[in-house]
């Protein structure tokens, strides 16, 4: 598609040409997309109990992001926002190591410094989120630029949502990419609230994706409750990135089920009839129907998976909740790769202070 | 050694870490064919290449969220911010990410970009093309913040901040670019970060101070020695790290404490030095500390030579502090 090319009506049709999910690729798909809702539903009761501090659900846009990580190799970089549990599952992040970094227990890899949701691993390439809001889109084009330098034959992609169409770093990212024709693929989960700002208040724009005529490089829409078309929309875009023909934005259109995260409550600013309506579009249900019409799945198989997931998540939880409390003595660690002299008046300070009892963890 | 300006220093740093590691580039507004608004750039496209020397759009968020993610990846990219005023486009991804990175991700992900940008008053720029602002900078965990005053330093550092593994802020004090001039050494020359420089000894008064202040303070420490006062000088170089045992030493000597900066009073970086010596030094205190700085103002455009510490500012700082007690 020429840069110069209106983006297409809604709903974009898969490419031909490109490879297609196989039925195992997809029960493979399924079965993440099964642990990710089972995950949500979970953490959200967990947050409830007060037994983790914070959440942020994935629920509805399972297929956007299942369907982006199932198009990537394994050395493309992820650079998410926060809610891509999705495409940490597909990507192999263990599911106790998340929730240890939902908890912020000594298991986590980030030491308990971030909220939960805010995570990220190297060994995955998923590069660890931040919460404002698309700080990460500028940061994949630097990353992509760079493995064109060292002539590393891989994507970036980098994950945001409808909101972040209107931030500065959408703007400078989408702008530096189509400049440089980085190897970067911006998928916007579309889940129509940003908050409670809905979708048509954030810009007059008819579609998201016609941003990047604006920069200068295709722009497509996906049914983002499709596993299938949002795989072959990533990898339509990977094929042009690795290939050297520049960026692609896509806009996989979804819709959040439940609260943007723990601290809101979406009754105050959505309807209903609102979530119903696009609860006949749950991504996991169609997926499942999919399946079960090309005979790879039935009752009895899908019951066990559904059960698997659950037993999976309580597992992960029980292991997490055993795991001991973050070590305090890790507080002024990497701030620095080493300590100033500054930090280390400090820590001794610290360390009196808990030796004394006077603060407890 | 070559006798270079400050800015001619920064250029020769840039070449050299280029011509040193292949991970090194630069990227910046008007950095390429331009060579830099102030020069410090000239020449390094037609030698490194395109590849190496970005001229990037308009928009220094893009340029330092750039840099991040190129860090992230394990090269070692040097951005320039056209002037320090222009920065706060970036201040998100400076104070929210660059910062935090290594820390946010449990040491998963370290950031090393060095973001140079010229900063301070004196070459009539008015308000936007003035500021001193390092103390956003110095107030936030995870940024070392360097100021050099000398050529010598001025690659010395930089180079040191290229290999750094930590963000830094590489503050230029552009008044004094080309008005002052000094030996440099060829090669891979570095000054280590932490390790103030003693400028000047003295006996009755410590001034602490830092770029473009630190010519201005040497003149009055020259003017008052005339008096009969003997003053020492110390260039703090780096603010992250600081060089407190520089500091509590000099002051535990003389017993009298002057900062000089051109940044504005309040909360300035000078208000630290002040209650570090205030903690830790209070007993060999035998006079008030003072503070000369800009003030609390805007920096004005028409007026900015009343703005900025000057000679007779520091001078009468000095008699002041050291007549007190």
């Amino acid at each position: 598609m020429s840069a110069t090319q209106a983006p297409p009506a809604l709903p974009t049709a898969v490419s031909p040409g490109v490879a297609g999910m196989t039925p195992e690729d997809l029960v493979r798909a399924y079965r993440v997309m099964l642990l990710s809702r089972a995950t949500d539903d979970r953490c959200l009761s967990l947050q409830r109990q007060g037994r983790i501090g914070f959440y942020v659900p994935a629920s509805g846009q399972e297929a956007a992001q299942v369907g982006a990580a199932s198009a990537l190799a394994p050395e493309d970089w992820v650079f998410p926002a926060y809610r891509e549990l999705g495409v940490a599952l597909y990507r192999g992040v263990g599911l106790e190591r998340l929730i240890d970094q939902f908890i912020g227990n000594a298991g986590d890899l980030l030491k308990g410094r971030q909220m939960p949701n805010h995570y990220g691993y190297r060994d995955h390439r998923i590069v660890v989120a931040s919460s404002p809001i698309g700080t990460q889109i500028t940061q994949a084009v630097g990353a992509a630029l760079a493995a064109r330098r060292r002539k590393d034959s891989l994507a970036t992609i980098t994950f945001f949502g409808d909101g972040a169409t209107s931030s500065n770093d959408f703007h400078a990212g989408l702008n530096f990419a189509g400049v440089y024709r980085a190897p970067t693929i911006f998928v916007c989960q579309n889940n129509q609230w940003a908050i409670s700002l809905p979708r048509e208040k954030q810009t007059r724009s008819r579609t998201l994706a016609e941003k990047a005529e604006a920069y200068g490089f295709p722009g497509v829409v996906v049914d983002g409750t499709d596993v299938e078309a949002v795989h072959a929309a990533v990898a339509d875009a990977r094929s042009r990135a690795v290939r050297g023909e520049g960026p692609t934005l896509i806009e996989a259109q979804v819709y959040r089920f439940g609260p943007h995260s723990t601290s809101d409550d979406p009754r105050r600013y959505r309807t209903d009839a609102e979530v119903e309506h696009w609860k006949a579009s749950d991504p996991v249900l169609r997926l499942r129907t999919r399946l079960t019409s090309l005979g790879a799945l039935d009752e009895a198989r899908d019951a066990a998976l559904v059960e698997e997931a659950r037993a999976a998540v309580a597992k992960a939880v029980s292991a997490a909740e055993a795991t001991g409390p973050v070590d305090p003595t890790t507080f002024f660690d990497d701030v620095f790769a080493a300590p100033t002299p500054q930090l280390l008046a400090e820590r001794d300070e610290f360390d009196q202070l808990l030796k004394d009892g006077a603060v407890k963890p | 050694m070559t006798e270079l300006t400050l800015v001619q220093a920064v250029n020769r740093g840039l070449q050299q870490a280029m011509r040193d590691d292949p991970d090194v580039l630069v990227l910046g507004e008007d950095v390429g064919v331009n060579g830099g608004v102030f020069r410090a750039t000239e020449g390094l496209l037609k030698e490194f290449g395109e590849d190496r020397v970005l001229d990037t759009p308009l928009s220094e968020t893009g340029i330092v969220g750039t840099a991040v993610g190129m860090a992230l990846y394990g090269l070692k990219p040097v951005a320039e911010i056209q002037f320090l005023d222009f920065i706060y486009p970036a201040f998100d991804q400076i104070v929210s990410e660059l910062a935090k990175f290594r820390y946010r991700s449990g040491g998963q992900y370290p950031c090393h970009v060095v973001i140079r940008t010229p900063y301070g008053g004196g070459i009539k720029g008015g308000l936007y093309h003035s500021q001193s602002t390092e103390a956003y900078f110095a107030h936030t965990a995870g940024l070392k913040v360097v100021i050099p005053s000398t050529p010598a330093d001025a690659k010395g550092l930089l180079l040191t901040a290229i290999h750094d593994e930590d963000p830094v802020m590489f503050l230029e004090p552009k008044r004094i670019y080309r008005s002052v001039t000094g030996e440099v050494p060829e090669g891979d020359h570095r000054v280590p970060f932490g390790k103030a420089r003693l400028v000047r000894e003295g006996t009755d008064v410590s001034v602490f101070a830092y770029g473009a202040m630190v010519p201005v303070v040497t003149d009055a420490v020259e003017a008052v020695a005339k008096e009969g006062i003997s003053a020492e000088v110390i260039d703090l170089r780096t603010l992250v790290p600081l060089d407190e045992a520089a500091i509590l030493a000099s002051v535990e000597k003389t017993g009298r404490a002057v900062v000089v900066h051109e940044a504005a009073r309040f909360c300035g970086f000078g208000a630290e030095l002040s209650a570090i010596l205030a903690e830790k030094a209070f007993y060999s205190l035998k006079a008030p500390i003072a503070r000369v700085t800009g003030y609390d103002t805007p920096f004005p455009y028409a007026l900015e030579n009343l703005y900025l510490p000057n000679v007779e500012r520091v001078a009468r700082a000095l008699r002041t502090t050291v007549r007190s007690g």
